[in-house]
């Protein structure tokens, strides 16, 4: 592991248990954070088969779960999107590859504080077991969707999951949100204060720049949601009124009144846009990396893709109304948000173009996380362009309810992201398991779920123009329904396949861990600093070395330079420092 | 004061003698010269880029911790910060909530009947600004001692009477007080009728002044784990890093305190 051991001025620790389980390195806890996302995103994928699977088949009994009843259905729906936007898209490409690679890529040998960060880690751990046991307590898991409404939420007796499951659900939040502003803090004094010397600014690679945003995102939102969260728990359990008005449920009058449910999405909602952002950003980071990496061309416009970055930031704290147009704001307050939406479309544009122009007649190396970045691309394109659609208030009433919107969020957020952990996961596994990951697997890993992920969701886009109605359990009982059903079929099959395809990418990740070639020092040949260093790095990164930066980090086809590409600790050339 | 200069002289002689060794023994691959914030390498002025807070022997410096310690601090208020101006966001918008009364068939304002029990609050807020007096007095001790300590490791270098005013001590005695006297004006709010439940505005009073007691308990326990360190005969320069940015944070609890109290008080 240790190639300078005899160099570095920190000695790793060696019983297992400091080393792999409770290890303050960085390094370990990226993996760890790695592989909580991946079991995550097998419960949460699992969960979206049984809901595909009903949805074509509502009285069929399946494994696991037996007949699926409405409120299981829904129940599905709620963990499905709790666990894959909490525990997936948040936790991988931030708490993943962000911790793994933001102190190696500024020249750190560890994050500011180690034992923040093992606890940061360990917290996400308990929360994801709390939400877990939500299957498996009194009622089973809640009803109430990711957004977790009240009055639904809100009241212990509104349906078989909202009594202990919901507070479980809560509870896990809760504890996400202390874990995530933990990181988020960890992840800012990292950036600001631990670079290399040299290491302006201006020259860190893309990847760290949206860390470094996502983390301001993390420590201004997730504070949100915490205190909405403890509102909840209070109205739930104490019998306060914040959130619910005078209502019958069940035919029983509650003790509430006066409380307001729109309270909860507003402060949801603050929280839950930039939190799109927090999913994404890692990604449209790590994008720009590969892009530039195997274009074998700079990033076309890096200080662009910055502000791009901090601009998406800055307006994705604005917009949160556009998720309420359905709530009977005033259409002036509407205006407003549908407004400050469509800015965010200029710095997607400007990312977008770049792009494009990174890769424009470069000589480009079509391996997997290239193909990845440029599915990213494509992904980021087809869901951000139905952004402006749902940003109008009045196409939005029409499609709000619809599967337009399931659509669009599963493209953008959803998919996106994952491909950007896809193509992180491609990239950095030689860096992170010393071994290269088999290329042709890879490939046939990505046309699948390139073609499979659109299959799936570009239908829902039409199903929804069509008015096909989102959360309903059966389609077969309404009449107008009953003629898109082959829709619905088309996509669960196409989800199927999709699925099953991603035990490729599982199997080829753990082969490739014991199996596969032993990868080189630098086997893409980028110029960051995570590749001046041994594979797998040392336990200080650097082994008792510190890197000294005299280069940009995307300094390639450098006229007059011996190779294509100058690492970003090679003597200065004349271009960079942009 | 000429003994102190020669013990000075003495503490920098022997520093750079440790240096020498560590430059026998260790062998970058990067010039030496160009380690560290007074390396050659041209840095823009836009700042950013340094040595990462180690020293050339590789041990962190006190120095950097500190200035890190202090920056994680800062993001720690601002997290605290938006988890307190969610809460008042939420009470101005419930606060301007009209409530349905079934028996009337009308709208009514459920809001403002609880009474706070003043004489009480003014009592715990004096005692929380005392504290925060308190604690910049722990901060400037510890930040004292920490800069007297290469001097007091001499050997034969005595700096009189070492023990000082328990600063730190009687901040912890009197977060504890103020913990005490929030408990006590819950129990006179309860004496009073008003409960978690009983309206919207009970409510707010406890969520925010139990939100801000959990929060300085945190403080207590920073202080706490300072003055185990202490016994524990820790290095200073560490302890002092706790006790400052728990210093920092002290002083904003007691900042956040006057807003809450503020926002109960006036906006009802």
């Amino acid at each position: 592991m240790a190639t300078s051991a005899t160099a570095h001025a920190h000695a790793g620790p060696q019983g297992f248990i400091r080393k792999y389980i409770f290890s303050l390195d960085h390094k370990v806890i990226g993996i760890q954070y790695f592989f909580l996302a991946l079991t995550a995103v097998f419960v949460g994928m699992f969960l979206s088969l049984l809901m595909r699977i009903h949805l074509i088949a509502p009285l069929a009994s399946l494994p696991l779960v037996g007949e699926i009843k409405p409120e299981t259905y829904l129940s599905l729906l709620t963990m499905h999107g709790t666990i894959m936007v909490f525990f997936v898209l948040t936790t991988a490409p931030q708490g993943g590859f962000g911790n793994y690679f933001l102190p190696i890529q500024i020249g750190a040998p560890d994050m500011a504080f180690p034992v923040l960060n093992m606890l940061s880690f360990w917290t996400t751990f308990v929360g994801f077991v709390v939400i877990i046991a939500a299957f498996f307590v009194q009622g089973g898991a809640p009803l109430h969707g990711w957004t977790g409404y009240p009055p639904l939420s809100a009241v212990q007796s509104a349906g078989p999951g909202e009594g202990l499951g919901a507070d479980l659900w809560i509870t896990s939040i809760a504890i996400f949100c202390l874990a995530s502003l933990m990181g988020a803090l960890n992840f800012l004094t990292t950036t600001l204060d631990m670079r290399a010397k040299g290491m302006t600014m201006m020259r860190m690679p893309l990847t760290v720049w949206s860390w470094f945003i996502t983390a301001i995102l993390g420590l201004l939102a997730f504070g949100v949601l915490l205190s909405a969260g403890i509102l909840l728990l209070m109205d739930r359990n104490l019998g306060t009124s914040f959130y619910v008005p005078q209502i019958i449920v069940n035919g029983q009058i509650m003790l509430h009144k006066g409380g307001s449910p729109l309270l909860w999405q507003h402060l949801f909602w603050f929280f839950g846009h930039p939190e799109v952002y927090i999913a994404i950003l890692p990604g449209m980071g790590v994008t720009s990396q590969i892009l530039s990496t195997f274009s074998r061309k700079p990033i076309f416009g890096y200080k662009a893709m910055v502000y791009a970055m901090l601009a998406i930031g800055f307006f994705g704290f604005m917009v949160w109304g556009h998720h309420m147009f359905m709530s009977g704001m005033s259409p002036y307050s509407a205006f407003a948000f549908s407004l400050l939406t469509m800015c965010i479309g200029v710095p997607s544009a400007i990312k977008t173009f770049n792009w494009l122009g990174t890769m424009y007649k470069a000589r480009i190396r079509f391996q997997t996380p290239m193909l990845y970045a440029i599915g990213f691309v494509s992904l980021f394109v087809s869901g951000g362009l139905s952004g402006p659609f749902l940003a109008q208030p009045v196409l939005d009433i029409q499609l709000h309810d619809t599967y337009f919107v399931v659509g669009h969020f599963h493209l953008i957020m959803g998919v996106a992201a994952i491909f950007g952990m896809f193509a992180a996961t491609y990239y950095w596994f030689p860096k992170m398991f010393g071994r290269m990951m088999n290329e042709s697997w890879g490939r046939i890993h990505f046309f699948i779920t390139l073609i499979g992920t659109y299959a799936i969701f570009m239908p829902m886009h039409y199903l929804g123009m069509a008015g096909g109605t989102r959360r309903y359990s059966q389609y077969t009982e309404v009449a107008y329904l009953q003629k898109l059903m082959p829709i619905h079929q088309f996509m669960t099959y196409a989800a199927i396949i999709t699925i099953a395809a991603q035990f490729i990418f599982v199997i080829n990740l753990f082969w490739s861990m014991f199996k596969g070639p032993k990868a080189s020092d630098n086997p893409w040949e980028a110029t960051t600093l995570e590749w001046i260093t041994a594979t797998p790095p040392p336990h200080d990164n650097f082994g008792g070395v510190t890197p000294v930066v005299h280069n940009g980090p995307y300094e390639y086809g450098v006229p007059g330079a011996a190779r294509d590409f100058v690492m970003q600790t090679d003597p200065p050339v004349a271009s960079s420092g942009h | 004061m000429g003994r102190l200069i020669a013990a000075l002289k003495l503490c920098v002689t022997q520093r750079l003698a440790r240096l020498e060794v560590y430059m026998a023994t260790y062998t970058p691959s990067t010039p030496m010269n160009q380690l560290g914030r007074g390396g050659s390498v041209p840095v823009p002025p836009n700042g950013g880029g340094d040595d990462g807070g180690f020293s050339d022997s590789g041990l962190p410096n006190y120095a950097a911790r500190l200035r890190r310690a202090r920056l994680g601090m800062i993001c720690a208020i601002v997290t605290v910060s938006m988890v307190f101006v969610s809460l008042t966001s939420a009470y101005i918008v419930r606060r301007g909530l009209p409530t349905f009364d079934d028996s009337t068939r009308t709208y009514f304002r459920d809001w403002g009947s609880v009474q706070l029990p003043w004489v009480l609050l003014f009592i715990n807020t004096a005692i929380l600004l005392i504290s925060s007096l308190t604690m910049e007095g722990a901060r400037r001790q510890i930040a004292r001692r920490a800069a007297l300590a290469p001097v007091r490791s001499i050997p034969g270098v005595s700096l009189g009477d070492e023990r000082g005013f328990p600063w730190l001590g009687v901040t912890a005695v009197l977060g504890f007080g103020f913990l005490i006297g929030q408990w006590m004006a819950w129990g006179e709010l309860k004496a009073r009728g008003f409960l978690v439940s009983t309206n919207p505005d009970s409510s707010f009073v406890y969520l925010l002044t139990a939100a801000h007691a959990v929060h300085l308990t945190g403080g207590i326990i920073a202080l706490l784990w300072a003055g185990t360190t202490s016994l524990l005969h820790r290095p200073v320069e560490g302890r002092r890093i706790v006790v400052d940015v728990a210093a920092w944070y002290w002083h904003f609890m007691a900042v956040l305190w006057i807003y809450v109290f503020a926002l109960l008080a006036f906006a009802r």
